[in-house]
């Protein structure tokens, strides 16, 4: 196995093609939940979770049971109902065993099945013909550069709350703002990617 | 409180519009942006697939089950969502291509679910036709006006066609992922100033959120 190309392809995933700064995925939940810390991490973290998850169960699906009976054109149903079912799954295990942790995380599992960062990430593990290891570090990469965004996100807008912006623009006009400036700063990441292993 | 068809089509488009007001469906409407065209292609199919589930969940609306209503909304979107992407694929590629991944992604497009679970589901077919026709028709201006900003400051030009002076003197930064945040920024300032009763959603919380019904955490979240 190609170590490198790992590396690349979750390197890409954090800091080039970031998903919530870059792509535009999962802005929702990026503008809702990051108004503190601790909930920003717990949503940060969920989202890895379920990404790593959908991708562990999407990808045996999409290569091995539709592309071997010609239903390729049913992948958008299926990881859909799939990833829903999933994190039904999910909710109702934590609750059980892991109260703990379902305590932290539970409250944004609902959030998960309508997010479209999660949905992307499996398809483009298909669309990008990446093998089983590639779309899992991929998909752990996603939710990592998720939850860096969230995470620096958070910083920023603690001070925007605090600051006191044109009538118009209080709320979410500027916190988009204060979006558009972190998604610049990631453009400085562009071309660590060509340059990580010269 | 009954709405004459008039008032239900107007208001998917001003009072209530998706991305402006309700800042809805904010993914694909700052991704797809960045040329007027894809902006008026990705409208167009939302406003189909809306259409769509609109009518057969209003269609059913005697018949889904209240408890597991959510997984049959989620079918019916998805189903039509794939037939506006292989109408796509076969008539329109360079457009299938330029939206690449929110084309399926419309499947997921919380507009869609808000309609269902607010309106379709609890109104007549034609009500329903109308109220998809004008959320669809408020979604594909809103989109059309952030794109319309952004490809004549970032690449000057506007559906294609190249506008002088500004051809050689874009700014690149609008086509970029920043410029989609700044310009929705300004819109949404805009649509601050000019609407008297503020009703731009301040903050995103439960009173926003189209799933919060489903989602049976009312006030956590």
């Amino acid at each position: 196995m190609d170590f490198r190309a790992l590396i690349v392809i979750m390197m890409s995933a954090v800091l080039v093609n970031n998903y919530v700064l870059r792509q535009f995925l999962g802005v929702c939940p990026f503008l809702g939940v990051s108004r503190d810390f601790k909930s920003s991490v717990g949503m940060g973290f969920a989202v890895i979770f379920v990404m790593m998850l959908a991708t562990t169960v999407t990808w045996p699906i999409q290569i091995f049971l539709l592309n071997t009976s010609g239903l390729e054109f049913m992948q958008t149903v299926v990881f859909i109902l799939v990833i829903a079912t999933l994190v039904q799954l999910v909710e109702v295990v934590l609750k059980r065993y892991f109260p703990a942790l379902f305590a932290s995380l539970g409250v944004y599992l609902p959030l998960m099945t309508t997010n479209c960062a999660v949905l992307a990430v499996t398809i483009s593990n298909i669309n990008q013909g990446y093998t089983y290891a590639e779309a899992l570090v991929h998909a752990l990469g996603a939710g990592l550069g998720f939850l860096l965004a969230m995470v620096l996100f958070t910083g920023v807008r603690t001070q925007t709350e605090s600051a006191d912006p044109p009538e118009a623009f209080k709320g979410i006009p500027i916190t988009l703002i204060s979006a558009a400036l972190l998604s610049l700063a990631f453009f400085g990441f562009d071309g660590v990617i060509e340059n990580i292993f010269r | 409180m009954k709405l004459s068809k008039k008032d239900i089509f107007t208001r998917g488009i001003i009072k209530e519009n998706p991305v402006l007001v309700l800042l809805l469906g904010l993914c694909p409407a700052l991704a797809v942006s960045t040329q007027a065209e894809n902006a008026i292609g990705l409208g167009l199919a939302t406003t189909f697939v809306l259409l769509g589930s609109n009518v057969v969940i209003s269609i059913l609306r005697g018949i889904i089950p209240g408890r597991t209503r959510i997984p049959c909304y989620i079918v019916l979107i998805a189903s039509f969502t794939v037939l506006a992407k292989m109408a796509i694929e076969a008539y329109a590629h360079p457009l299938y291509q330029a939206l690449g991944i929110f084309l399926p992604l419309i499947a997921v497009n919380c507009i869609i679910f808000a309609r269902a679970e607010m309106f379709a589901s609890k109104n007549k077919v034609i009500d329903s036709v109308v109220d998809a026709l004008g959320t669809g028709a408020g979604f594909t201006l809103a989109l059309l006006a952030i794109a319309s900003v952004r490809e004549i400051l970032g690449s000057g030009s506007w559906f294609g066609m190249s506008i002088p002076w500004l051809e050689h003197n874009h700014a690149m930064i609008f086509t970029l992922a920043p410029g989609g945040f700044i310009v929705l920024a300004c819109l949404l300032a805009v649509v601050n100033k000019v609407s008297k009763e503020r009703k731009v959603a301040r903050e995103f919380n439960c009173a926003t959120c189209p799933a919060a019904e489903a989602c049976g955490r009312a006030g956590e979240c």
